[in-house]
């Protein structure tokens, strides 16, 4: 069996036991599922597997309103009455009005893809078991044509979801699973190297102290989290900010804190003076 | 070695299974783990765990599992290939993985293996050789020892040892305590829709239907919107000996009343037992009586009561005198929870306490009441439970 073992790239930094699950999943040819805190890196982690082994992405965003179905291919019988009435195409040909979504699309592309199906909790409890049948064989029928779409090339899956939602055991069952720790702070000094190459070292350490000691403040609804920190340290060096301090005045503390209600357990915890754990 | 391993994550309530084990025996024929301990374990955690509310657990069994083992790679392999091929391990496949498990002839896998080894112990000092890819091997420049485990050996310093041992996925287990979040999350799955109501919304299937039908000549067809038909009643005991539980009682209240996919909730309060009222504030004001509770609330309402069933047994039984439904009326508090749970189709008792304590009182209110423990596993229980089919336990 063939497969290119998957490294991270030089924009995407991973853990081994990330690239021992990517590769599982590679080997074995099963879904991964990751798993993790917001801002660490997930939908990311798609586009750099894609970007390392030259392949595709084909990036399939869920929303509370996804149903399976969207996935594999939509009859467009709206645009297919309105021509009835109005245009001029040929209506009776059905297939022009049958259009793939992004699993339909995995599965026909002549060359191997990364398909992203990403957010996977946001839909309906039931999706991730509609989606099972079609995964496993990786085939589907087009109904209204009787047309059957093969993958020539199983496509690499990757699905994120949010750490907070439960999905169906069956459909666990079928994906490798990682789930991806919030860094620690030699590997977010790492990442932020990636996204800020010339940062100034203090600033760097700076910023990860009072980063880290943020997260730590009792009672915050959304923690701040990696993608906060990349844009926090973007609009400091924008202002010419060169040291910061986690106190009440810290600049620009809404780029981290995006909610008032968190601004306010902060100004409090700030005030009381009880300092969080460093 | 290996198999036990397999078996303590069951013990410990990780489900392998066949599938797990057939996975993991392609995972280590293609050399996937490095021929490392520390291979091994991120290979078994992606294969073998999926939720992290099982990370802890398998961290647990993995420190336990292989402390102070210096094994052979090889053997490791070996060892599970083998159990795989016999009648026992093959008898607990389905047929589908006994299938998989033909097309991937171990005979051949185990070849391999042994092949790769050899060949890595030539090119020692070099190992950039990957099982079926033109690759470097990851640990370049160390090479890896043809029949030892290394622990320790990985890039950042730590062995798969003592980052199990650390025991970082502590909080995620499923348990131990619960977040509002967790319980809103189980919540969730507790919930009905149907169409009802003023017909309007646009049915684009009908209407293309009937339109087509039409020969073309516009029907349009409107349908009531999908709406939430779920109703929960929700009892909490205040009682004392429900003191220590109070944040987790409290969660539970919070996280129901912000869930937006009931059609209606209504949450009293009670102490201890319930007799003839419940009460609308923790402090026990205001109080309604039961009767008038099941004259509005009707059958299809999901009844959760959430307390630990402990009280003086006199609290429960009867005084021995006669009695009637009614306010004040004297019925002991058995006959009320039993008037309760006949009443609803569906109902469940979530209890705070561990089982090993559901014993006195909490178990003659078990036979009433389907009890759950009020866990993150208890409460999808309970939920499971109440969104079954045709109702009453
Ligand atoms: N390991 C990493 N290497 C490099 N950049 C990273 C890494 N992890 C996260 N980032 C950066 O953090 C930001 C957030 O990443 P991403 O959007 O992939 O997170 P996510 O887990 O998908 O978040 P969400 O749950 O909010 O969708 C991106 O800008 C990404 O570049
Ligand atoms: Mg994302």
């Amino acid at each position: 069996m063939e497969f290119r073992r998957f490294r991270g790239t030089d924009k995407y930094l991973t853990s081994s036991a990330l690239e021992s699950a990517v590769n599982c999943a590679l080997a074995l040819e099963r879904p991964l599922l990751v798993r993790g805190e917001p801002g660490t890196g997930k939908t990311q982690l798609a586009e750099a597997i894609a970007s390392a082994l030259g392949l595709r992405l084909i990036h399939w965003p869920v929303k509370s309103t996804t149903r399976a179905q969207d996935g594999l291919y939509v009859y467009d019988t709206v645009q297919r009455l309105y021509d009835s009435r109005f245009g001029d195409g040929d209506v009776k040909d059905i297939r022009r009005y049958i259009k793939h979504g992004p699993l339909g699309q995995s599965f026909a592309s002549r060359d191997r893809v990364v398909l992203l199906i990403d957010e996977i909790d946001k839909a309906d409890l039931e999706f991730p078991n509609d989606l099972l049948h079609e995964l496993d064989r990786m085939r589907f029928v087009v109904t209204e044509t009787g047309d059957e779409v093969i993958a020539r090339e199983r496509p690499v899956v990757v699905i994120t979801s949010n750490a907070e939602k439960e999905l169906p055991d069956a459909f666990l069952r079928r994906c490798v699973f990682h789930f991806i720790e919030f860094p620690e702070r030699d590997l977010m000094a790492r990442i932020v190297r990636v996204h800020h190459p010339d940062l100034d070292q203090k600033l760097l350490d700076q910023t990860l102290q009072a980063f880290y000691s943020l997260r730590d403040v009792d009672g915050l609804r959304k923690r701040p989290s990696t993608s906060e920190l990349i844009d926090w340290i973007a609009v400091l060096r924008r202002a010419g900010i060169a040291s910061v301090e986690l106190e009440a005045g810290m600049p620009f503390l809404g780029a981290l804190l995006k909610r008032e209600q968190d601004l306010l357990v902060f100004a409090e915890a700030a005030s009381r003076g009880r300092r969080p754990r460093a | 070695m290996f198999v036990p391993f397999l078996y303590e994550l069951r013990d410990r309530g990780v489900k392998v299974g066949a599938q797990e084990a057939l996975s993991l025996a392609q995972a280590l024929g293609l050399g996937l783990h490095r021929g490392t301990l520390d291979g091994f374990y991120e290979v078994a955690r992606a294969l073998c765990v999926h939720r992290e509310q099982d990370l802890d657990a398998f961290d647990r069994a993995f420190a336990h599992h292989f402390r102070g083992v210096p094994d052979d790679a090889l053997a490791l392999t070996d060892e599970l290939l083998q159990w795989l091929e016999q009648p026992a391990g093959k008898r607990q496949l389905t047929e589908l993985e006994r299938q998989l498990l033909e097309r991937i002839d171990l005979v051949e896998a185990r070849e391999r293996l042994r092949r790769r080894l050899a060949e890595q112990r030539e090119r020692h000092d070099r190992g950039n050789r990957w099982v079926g890819t033109a690759g470097t091997s990851p640990h370049g420049s160390g090479g890896i020892h043809p029949t030892g485990i290394k622990v320790g050996e990985s890039p950042g310093g730590r062995g798969a040892l003592e980052v199990a041992a650390e025991r970082r996925f502590r909080d995620f287990r499923s348990d131990v305590t619960l977040d509002t979040r967790q319980i809103e999350v189980a919540l969730r799955r507790l919930r009905a829709f149907v169409r009802e109501g003023a017909l309007d919304e646009l049915d684009v299937e009908a209407t293309i239907d009937k339109t087509a039908r039409n020969g073309g000549e516009l029907e349009i067809t409107m349908r009531p919107p999908r709406r939430s038909n779920l109703r929960v009643l929700l009892l909490l005991d205040v009682g004392g000996s429900m003191d220590p539980h109070a944040h987790v009682c409290e969660r539970l209240f919070s996280a129901a009343s912000r869930a937006t996919h009931f059609k209606e909730l209504r949450t009293y309060y009670f102490h201890n037992c319930i007799y003839g009222r419940v009460y609308e504030s923790a402090a026990l004001m205001r109080g309604i009586p039961v009767l008038q509770l099941l004259q509005d609330c009707d059958p299809s309402w999901r009844l959760i009561v959430a307390g630990d069933a402990l009280m003086s047994p006199w609290e429960l039984q009867s005084s021995g005198s006669r009695w009637s439904f009614g306010e004040d009326s004297g019925a002991p508090g058995i006959a009320w929870l039993a008037h309760l749970a006949q009443h609803f189709l569906h109902s469940a008792w979530l209890n705070p306490e561990p089982a090993v304590a559901w014993y006195g009182t909490a178990e003659v209110i078990r036979r009433v009441f389907p009890m759950y423990r009020l866990t993150q596993d208890g409460l999808l229980e309970a939920v499971q439970h109440l969104m079954r089919g045709g109702g009453r336990h």
